[in-house]
């Protein structure tokens, strides 16, 4: 079957324009038209109590566990969808600092991308309630619910979203009423990327410019190259030192882009080229936002300090709510799972009513499609797909098939990593499960209404031929992510002393680290300290996602003392592109990245949002060249950089000699898979001046 | 903690701000300063003031000596506020070593105005209150004490705000983080910084962007004139919408 369509996908995309018929468009807002969801939250809402002007204290003392839940008494909420809107000023391409947006560079490629659809959203203060038996919690959310509205995008369909700051003016306890919303991992100019230093303050708001494209559309326009299409991200607060308590506070939601190939809706007579995953959004299609948290009595959410959130809590929530239920149809559905932090290491395992492993099929990771699906389920004889482990702000498309399910059954999903805050997940050591550790129940009720015409193909892409830019490798640059305690007693390599830091250094808004030539490739070694505290970092790097070359674990000989660095090759889930790469205690990764068509300031950070705030974050720039070679230059006030990584990086040059020769085992091509046809969309080059 | 100060910790003080953590929180053990004047924790340092703390220890010369000179640095750019609504304060790590008037001597060899205390104090009181403002879960980090130096914390009691730096970092983004917990400017000031920070853009733009133009023609990118149009693409969206919502 895969053979077939993928030779179906290569010859029938150009003649296929849109794939999309007027009445598969009826059929699809027919099939819509059968559940009316998302209104439950209304009702909800109505019953809440006014939001006070500062939070509730949390009644001392301070709480170990939160109040007792019952598991499973309520419906999984499903985001609303984001609504457009037409924005009061009009946007413009400068800041309109007049009307009070906040200072930004010029958008980039505004009028190339000119936005069809504007969007309106305001960060404010709520009340929500995450579970019946604790009562409303004060939250900060986009437009006032948690988690955000799910926007939904097609590829090709620019759109400027104003994110108005109506946090309180003089806020009192966790959180910091400054904010800034990057959206992870969007190919987006620098200005709306959510730079963690360009927060603005209550009152103003800024326009984020989402062009909705492939990265490399200068050398592919109009719309980018296809193969680096992402279709699961988040958006969510950024601003550096709070990021934890902000996102704690429930400043995030889900983003989705669909285009020609993953297209939201399963049925048939979508061109050959559609995936036909299960769909659409909210009906089969299911973003699960995992995160926990430490309620107080009076429901006040527990923050560990007045800028800190605990590290490992006792409840589990899922899109807002506490161990939830989710009424599903014996067929396919497709689960976004993200972990949207602050800290916790999940590992999933699903099982049945019976307490049997079953096996989840993952599509995407990132939000890039697999070249093929993987499955991974509990028991597993390969290490690396027992359980599926996301690390802080990984999304997975994972998809679940319930069609031979018994009625009337539940199945659940568990965490099964115990928690060592920040620490590699260990596997539980008993096989029983505690209920708490259950994440959320699924309740089989019955056959689907009409007949599950989802799919899951075997070829679900190909990746970007990446051999071919290998050539302008302008070498491997190294980030090493320290935590500097170890060897702190007399350790001359390391001078700092700072707790969080890459080669030594931490995050400084108004210093570039490294600066990158506009349209080059490197690759990249980000590395774990060896040895460090056990800390591991899920490092996320902005702009553009990055293929994975090579794993490394290094050990040392305890009786030699030499120390051997051990390949280990690409783990499954991680062939295909991903924008989060996590580094376990003794762990290296070599990843390759492109930086194309924006310019500008980006970052490089470790996503685990405490580690974050703790300063675990350098800017680097996209330039007009050339690159830098080295780690420390002076600040942007003229002054040299003292309190530097040099004996850090000097061990180990920030940037070496160009791999112009990769072991073949490195797999940049798979061989066998040919490349979608390269110019995309439409293949035209409208608006393309000749 | 003694009898006297489980029951000050409990007892409402109208003297404290309404949104303090208070003593029960903070503790208020007794310390002593350089200037040998005994002081409490919570009632003498923190209370509705904004408070700058680090620790350090005399002979300790890894670390701290840029540590310190970078607190120095910062007492200038404190100005006038400091000694008046915000403290610095080193505490020692090492009280067996610290007297008042090894501290002494320290201040005056690091130049320190009045409002910048070092102070020192019992073993139990100054591992608790180092756990409470700096514990990160971790026992390597917890119970090093070099570590230590690099930490800063920065608490304003009026509206329960924290935040941290690490040291040594540039005064200018030290006296910035000070600025986040300070109760937030008025809107028209903030108007105005903002202005000021888009002419700082708009200057940075002039020198960049001719850069970036010249750069696009060099490498041949495709001028595009017209805006790219998109009506599938909108007509698609519109399903999603009816599909969703």
């Amino acid at each position: 079957m895969s053979k077939i369509k993928q030779e179906n996908r290569k010859s029938a995309r150009p003649q296929d324009g849109s794939g999309w018929s007027r009445r598969t468009m009826l059929k699809a807002s027919a099939a819509a038209g059968v559940v009316t969801m998302l209104t439950s939250r209304k009702t909800l809402a109505q019953s809440l109590p006014p939001i006070p002007t500062q939070p509730p204290d949390c009644a001392a003392p301070a709480p170990t566990n939160s109040p007792a839940t019952t598991p499973f008494v309520q419906a999984l909420p499903i985001p609303p969808v984001a609504i457009p809107t037409i924005l009061n000023p009009f946007p413009t391409l400068a800041a309109d600092t007049a009307n009070g947006e906040a200072a930004r560079a010029n958008h980039q490629d505004w009028f190339q991308f000119f936005p069809l659809l504007q969007y309106n959203v305001s960060v404010q203060p709520t009340m929500h309630q995450f579970h019946p038996q604790i009562p409303p919690t004060y939250c900060w959310g986009y437009n006032g619910i948690y988690p955000g509205p799910t926007f939904l995008n097609i590829y090709g369909v620019p759109v400027v979203v104003r994110f108005h700051n109506n946090l309180p003016v003089d806020n009192i306890g966790f959180g910091d009423n400054n904010h800034t919303t990057h959206l992870h991992n969007g190919h987006t100019a620098s200005e709306s990327d959510g730079f963690a230093g360009d927060y603005w303050s209550p009152g103003l708001f800024k326009d984020h410019h989402y062009p909705n494209v492939y990265a490399g559309f200068n050398e592919f326009p109009p719309l980018g190259d296809q193969l680096e299409a992402q279709h699961t991200y988040w958006y969510h607060d950024h601003r550096h030192s709070f990021t934890a308590t902000n996102n704690y506070r429930g400043i995030n939601g889900m983003y989705l882009i669909y285009d020609d190939i993953d297209t939201g809706f399963e049925f048939p007579g979508q061109g050959p080229q559609a995936l036909r995953l299960p769909g659409p959004y909210g009906i089969y299609d299911i973003p699960l936002n995992f995160t926990d948290k430490l309620f107080c009595a009076n429901g006040e959410m527990f923050a560990t300090a007045p800028d800190a959130v605990p590290g490992g809590t006792d409840k589990f929530c899922v899109n807002g709510a506490i161990q939830p239920y989710f009424n599903v149809q014996t067929r396919k559905y497709r689960f976004r799972f993200l972990n949207s932090g602050p800290a916790r290491i999940w590992t999933f395992n699903l099982s049945d009513n019976n307490g049997n492993p079953v096996p989840m099929t993952v599509v995407t990771t990132d939000g890039n499609l697999l070249p093929s699906p993987v499955e991974v389920i509990s028991t597993s004889s390969v290490p690396t797909l027992t359980g599926l482990t996301v690390y802080v702000s990984q999304r997975y498309d994972v998809i679940i098939d319930f069609t031979n399910a018994t009625p009337g059954t539940s199945w659940y999903l568990t965490n099964v990593a115990a928690q060592f805050v920040g620490n590699a997940p260990e596997p539980e050591p008993a096989p029983g499960v505690n209920i708490g550790n259950v994440v959320m129940a699924f309740n089989i009720t019955g056959p689907p209404p009409s007949p599950d015409q989802s799919q899951v193909p075997e070829v679900l892409t190909t990746l970007p031929n990446i051999s071919k830019p290998m050539a302008n490798l302008f070498g491997t640059r190294v980030w090493n992510f320290n935590d500097d305690v170890v060897g702190a007693e007399g350790d001359p390599a390391n001078p700092t002393g700072k707790v969080f830091n890459v080669n030594g250094l931490t995050f400084d808004p108004n210093r570039a680290d490294a600066t990158v030539q506009q349209g080059s490739s490197e690759t990249w070694l980000i590395r774990n300290r060896f040895p460090g505290t056990g800390w591991t970092h899920p490092v996320h790097i902005h702009l553009e996602e990055g293929r994975v070359l090579d794993r490394r674990n290094i050990t040392v000989n305890p009786t030699t003392g030499v120390i051997t660095i051990n390949s280990q090759g690409v783990p499954p889930l991680e062939q295909g592109r991903r924008d989060v790469y996590p580094i376990l205690p003794n762990d290296e990764v070599l990843i390759f990245l492109q930086f194309r068509d924006w310019f500008g300031k980006y970052m490089i950070h470790c996503h685990n949002l405490g580690h974050e705030d703790g300063l675990m974050l350098v800017r680097w720039d996209v330039t007009t060249g050339p690159s830098s070679t080295v780690t420390s230059p002076v600040y942007s006030d003229g002054t040299p950089n003292t309190g530097n990584g040099q004996v850090n990086s000097g061990a180990q040059p920030n940037i070496t000699p160009a791999l112009t020769a990769l072991a073949p085992t490195f797999n940049l091509n798979p061989p066998g898979t040919s490349k979608l046809n390269r110019p995309g969309l439409k293949g035209s080059k409208k608006g393309v001046k000749a | 903690m003694n009898r006297r100060d489980f029951f000050t910790c409990h007892v409402a003080d109208k003297s404290r701000p309404a949104a303090s953590l208070g003593p029960g929180y903070y503790s208020n053990g007794v310390f002593r300063t350089h200037e040998n004047k005994p002081v409490r924790f919570y009632d003498d340092l923190i209370k509705g003031k904004i408070s700058i703390i680090n620790f350090m220890y005399a002979s300790c010369d890894k670390y701290c000596p840029r540590s310190i000179a970078c607190l120095t640095k910062l007492q200038d750019l404190l100005g006038d506020h400091l000694g008046r609504d915000m403290f610095m304060y080193s505490f020692t790590l090492k009280p067996d070593e610290d007297t008042p008037a090894k501290l002494a001597a320290y201040a005056k060899g690091n130049g320190a105005r009045p409002g910048w205390l070092f102070l020192t104090g019992s073993e139990y009181d100054l591992t608790s209150i180092r756990f409470k403002l700096f514990r990160l879960d971790d026992p390597l980090l917890d119970f090093s004490v070099d570590i230590h130096a690099s930490m800063l914390r920065i608490i304003n009691d009026n509206n329960s705000r924290w935040t941290s730096w690490v040291l040594p970092d540039p005064p200018r983004l030290i006296r910035e983080a000070v600025s986040w917990v300070e109760p937030t400017k008025p809107f028209a000031v903030r108007v105005r910084e903002n202005a000021e920070l888009q002419a700082a853009i708009d200057k940075e733009s002039v020198i960049s962007a001719p850069k970036r133009a010249e750069f696009k023609r060099a490498h041949g990118w495709p001028e595009i004139t017209a805006k790219y149009e998109n009506p599938d693409g909108m007509k698609k969206l519109q399903t999603l919408f009816h599909a969703g919502a």
